[in-house]
């Protein structure tokens, strides 16, 4: 967008929407939405509380070791099915199966089975984040070329070292690609988690603010969440194009 | 060889339910019942009728929210990749949904508009609306460049770039989009029954799992899994079997 | 190199004024910093075909386009039959290097797209649709869908489409560059009694020397950065031959090989 010459950022447009949103607040148009200066001003004195810093470590927490498991587990069973075609074929109807399913009803399952902590939170945000990963990690090994494959099995490569060295590597844009998106469902995956199970973490944070008509500690919590999760997926994005360099090239 | 891709789907679902069965009977927990326990589960629900009600209900909040995300998702996503300014003042919005966790907005919703249908619809909406516009509008940045010179240089008028090129070349990933949305939507109509009211399948879950009726619970989780499932596939081989040769034609391939 | 020789041999007089179809007078075109085209000027004989010949990124495509009024030059003007050009009109037809066809419509439909969009009404356009796609040789083809068809069938149905609403000026860029070399020497055939027969102007872009002096009436050599128009060769002592002796006669190969010296040093 350029603007007399100008050539205005990607996201500047957010700005005059966060002016329309202070307007609104301002004109005292709803209840449910207070001006965006006194979401900010409650954003800074909420951020240092204890309450503030517990659920973001406990959300962070499940986050960080939910991904963990989705890319440990994910990435080597997408590799494995993309090299043992019986195992791609017992597999894959169920990796799609789980991929469009509405992973939000499996959450009382999990509740059920593994109790209303912190454990059901970490699967439920695995399970969001998996399919994609091992899909992904799957095309990849699929279209390496084969050309590449004789050439580290032509110079004597073990099968330790064409995994490593070749597979992995030559995978490693759809990889990645399949990690981004991954992450950024897990991201969802961790809130839906902990809205319905909703004593731990944010979830925990929602209930009271809401049950209290806090609306600007709503709001707040809400936007530290929404920046974080648009940090993330951007983050990823910039790493994906790092390499997707030589994914064009292979 | 078609014959084998088919046994090992067999083959795979018998050893997936096998090992639910098998596990169900150990049992690994009190609140794990079998597959055979559960499908009878589900057979009776179907027989009494409460299936059905209950679908009709869950599926209200998905069908009228997917319509108006598909409608007005659409039309957003048009005007987005129609115009440059539209384009820098809305996508930002959309960009930003499509990566927040939006679910978060719930208790937000209820309060704002109760606990009916209208918050569900809301929530059906946020979940599908981002990925139909994003879509919707990068389709049509991405129409090839030479049929739109082709259109302007048979003297096409605008409308005609819009009605006869554009639109008809957006189509396949607008359709995808739209397959997306549906997919959200559905987490969406859960998450709204299981959040915010129980009613129709996420009601059956809620009661079962409290009454410790475990078996009608899974039936009735696997029963809107096979739902989403299902009709997602059909969607998908719409789309294939309507743009077949969609993306070839204009390039020399 | 005694380029002089060459003007002389094939020269024929040059073409009067009113049988000048398109010119194209100092146009210049640049895309930010880079100059695509500087003050170049050329004309374009009624009847007949005129090659554009160069080196890759010379701007041949540009030029195309500004005559087809999809593009607008920086400075310069383009007439055609005497008047300026604006923008795209019903005296010039685009034949597409990648054909641009729709891929959502039959052959039929994409032939008289063009008649479509000028709201002539079904019946008829499908009619004289009907007429060009049996004399581009795609006759039976009428329903099929682009990408059930090969290469150069496609680069067929491009022609046919361009044909079909009866331009005075066709502007072809690249149009058999996607098609193998038994097809390319029968499209350049078709092409060369499509020129006789069809009372048309001819623009032709293209990358192969050989196929520029087969079919051309005109040869324009454009040479890049900035593109201008270098020299122009009228071959003519063969025109009138047989399609398949051109390829041995004398003056061909003489022109071939001098064409390629004068851009040699443009390659390496
Ligand atoms: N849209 C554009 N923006 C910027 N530069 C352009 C654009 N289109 C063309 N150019 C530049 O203008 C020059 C001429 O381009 P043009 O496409 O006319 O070349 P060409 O002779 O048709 O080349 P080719 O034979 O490869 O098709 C090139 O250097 C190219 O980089
Ligand atoms: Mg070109």
């Amino acid at each position: 967008m350029k603007l007399f010459g100008y050539n205005l950022p990607g996201m500047s447009s957010l700005i005059i929407w966060g002016l329309l949103w202070e307007l609104i607040g301002q004109l005292d148009v709803t209840f449910f939405v207070p001006p965006l200066s006194e979401v900010l001003a409650t954003l800074f004195e909420i951020i240092g509380t204890p309450a503030f810093l517990k659920a973001l470590g406990e959300t962070g927490y499940a986050f960080v070791v939910g991904v963990f498991f989705a890319v440990f587990i994910g990435i080597p069973v997408g590799i494995l099915m993309g090299r043992s075609r019986l195992l791609d074929e017992l597999l894959l109807p169920w990796v799609n199966v789980f991929l469009s399913a509405p992973l939000t009803a499996l959450v009382p399952v999990l509740m059920v089975l593994f109790g209303f902590g912190m454990k059901s939170i970490i699967i439920t945000t695995t399970l969001f984040a998996i399919w994609i990963i091992i899909l992904n990690s799957r095309a990849g090994v699929k279209q390496i070329n084969r050309s590449l494959v004789e050439m580290a099995k032509s110079f004597g490569a073990s099968p330790a070292d064409a995994f490593f060295k070749i597979y992995f590597w030559a995978a490693l844009p759809e990889i990645l690609g399949g990690v981004r998106i991954g992450v950024i469902r897990a991201v969802k995956g961790v809130i839906i988690g902990q809205l319905l199970i909703s004593i731990v973490g944010f979830g925990a944070l929602f209930e009271l603010y809401s049950s209290n008509f806090l609306m600007a500690h709503f709001w707040a919590v809400l936007i530290v969440l929404f920046a974080l999760a648009f940090t993330i997926a951007e983050f990823l994005a910039y790493l994906e194009r790092r390499v997707a360099y030589y994914a064009a090239k292979r | 060889m078609a014959n084998r891709s088919l046994y090992l789907k067999i083959l795979s679902a018998v050893i997936i339910f096998g090992a639910w069965e098998i596990a169900g009977r150990i049992p690994v927990s009190y609140a794990f019942p079998t597959f055979l326990e559960s499908m009878a589960a589900l057979g009776n629900m179907a027989l009494d009728g409460r299936l059905w009600e209950a679908y009709a209900e869950t599926l209200r909040p998905l069908v009228v929210g997917v319509a108006i995300s598909t409608v007005l998702g659409i039309g957003l996503g048009l005007w987005i990749g129609l115009s440059k300014f539209f384009d820098w003042l809305v996508s930002p919005i959309f960009i930003v949904m499509q990566s927040a966790p939006l679910a978060a907005l719930i208790p937000l919703l209820v309060m704002a508009y109760g606990i009916g249908l209208t918050s569900k619809v809301f929530v059906v909406c946020i979940m599908a609306m981002p990925v139909i516009v994003l879509n919707t509008a990068s389709a049509v940045r991405h129409t090839p460049e030479s049929m739109k010179e082709m259109c302007k240089s048979f003297l096409g008028t605008r409308t005609d770039m819009l009605i006869k090129i554009i639109i008809p070349a957006a189509s396949p990933l607008i359709f995808s989009g739209l397959r997306l949305g549906v997919s959200a939507g559905f987490i969406g109509a859960i998450l709204a029954e299981l959040k915010i009211t129980p009613t129709g399948v996420g009601d059956i879950i809620t009661f079962s799992r409290s009454i410790a009726d475990y078996p009608s619970m899974y039936a009735a989780i696997f029963s809107i899994i096979v739902l989403a499932v299902l009709f997602l596939n059909l969607l998908e081989r719409t789309e294939k079997t309507l743009f077949k040769g969609h993306d070839r034609g204009y390039v020399s391939d | 190199m005694d380029m002089s020789l060459i003007k002389e041999a094939p020269a024929t007089a040059e073409p009067a004024l009113s049988e000048i179809a398109v010119s194209v007078r100092n146009i210049s075109k640049n895309y930010g910093a880079v100059e695509a085209l500087k003050d170049l000027t050329l004309e374009f004989p009624r009847g007949q075909l005129t090659s554009l010949l160069g080196p890759s990124g010379c701007g041949k495509t540009t030029l195309l386009k500004i005559i087809a009024g999809l593009l607008e030059p920086t400075s310069g003007e383009v007439e055609v039959n005497g008047k300026p050009v604006t923008g795209p009109g019903p005296n010039r037809a685009f034949v597409f290097q990648d054909f641009a066809l729709l891929p959502w419509a039959t052959v039929m439909r994409n032939v008289a797209f063009g008649l479509e969009l000028r709201s002539i009404n079904k019946s008829k356009r499908e009619d004289i649709a009907a007429k060009y796609i049996k004399e581009v040789g795609l006759g039976g083809f009428e329903n099929s869908y682009p990408h059930e068809l090969s290469g150069g069938m496609r680069q067929r149905v491009g022609l046919a489409r361009a044909l079909s609403v009866d331009a005075k000026v066709l502007l072809m860029d690249e149009p058999f560059s996607a098609v193998d070399e038994q097809t390319r020497r029968k499209f350049q055939e078709d092409l060369l009694g499509l020129v006789q027969n069809e009372n048309k102007t001819f623009i032709f872009v293209t990358h192969s020397i050989e196929e520029a002096v087969y079919v051309s009436d005109q040869i324009a050599i454009l040479l890049p950065r900035p593109s201008r128009v270098s020299e122009i060769i009228r071959p003519s002592g063969f025109r009138h031959k047989d399609h398949d002796q051109i390829r041995r006669d004398p003056e061909y190969l003489d022109i071939v090989d001098d064409i390629w010296a004068s851009l040699r040093s443009y390659v390496e």
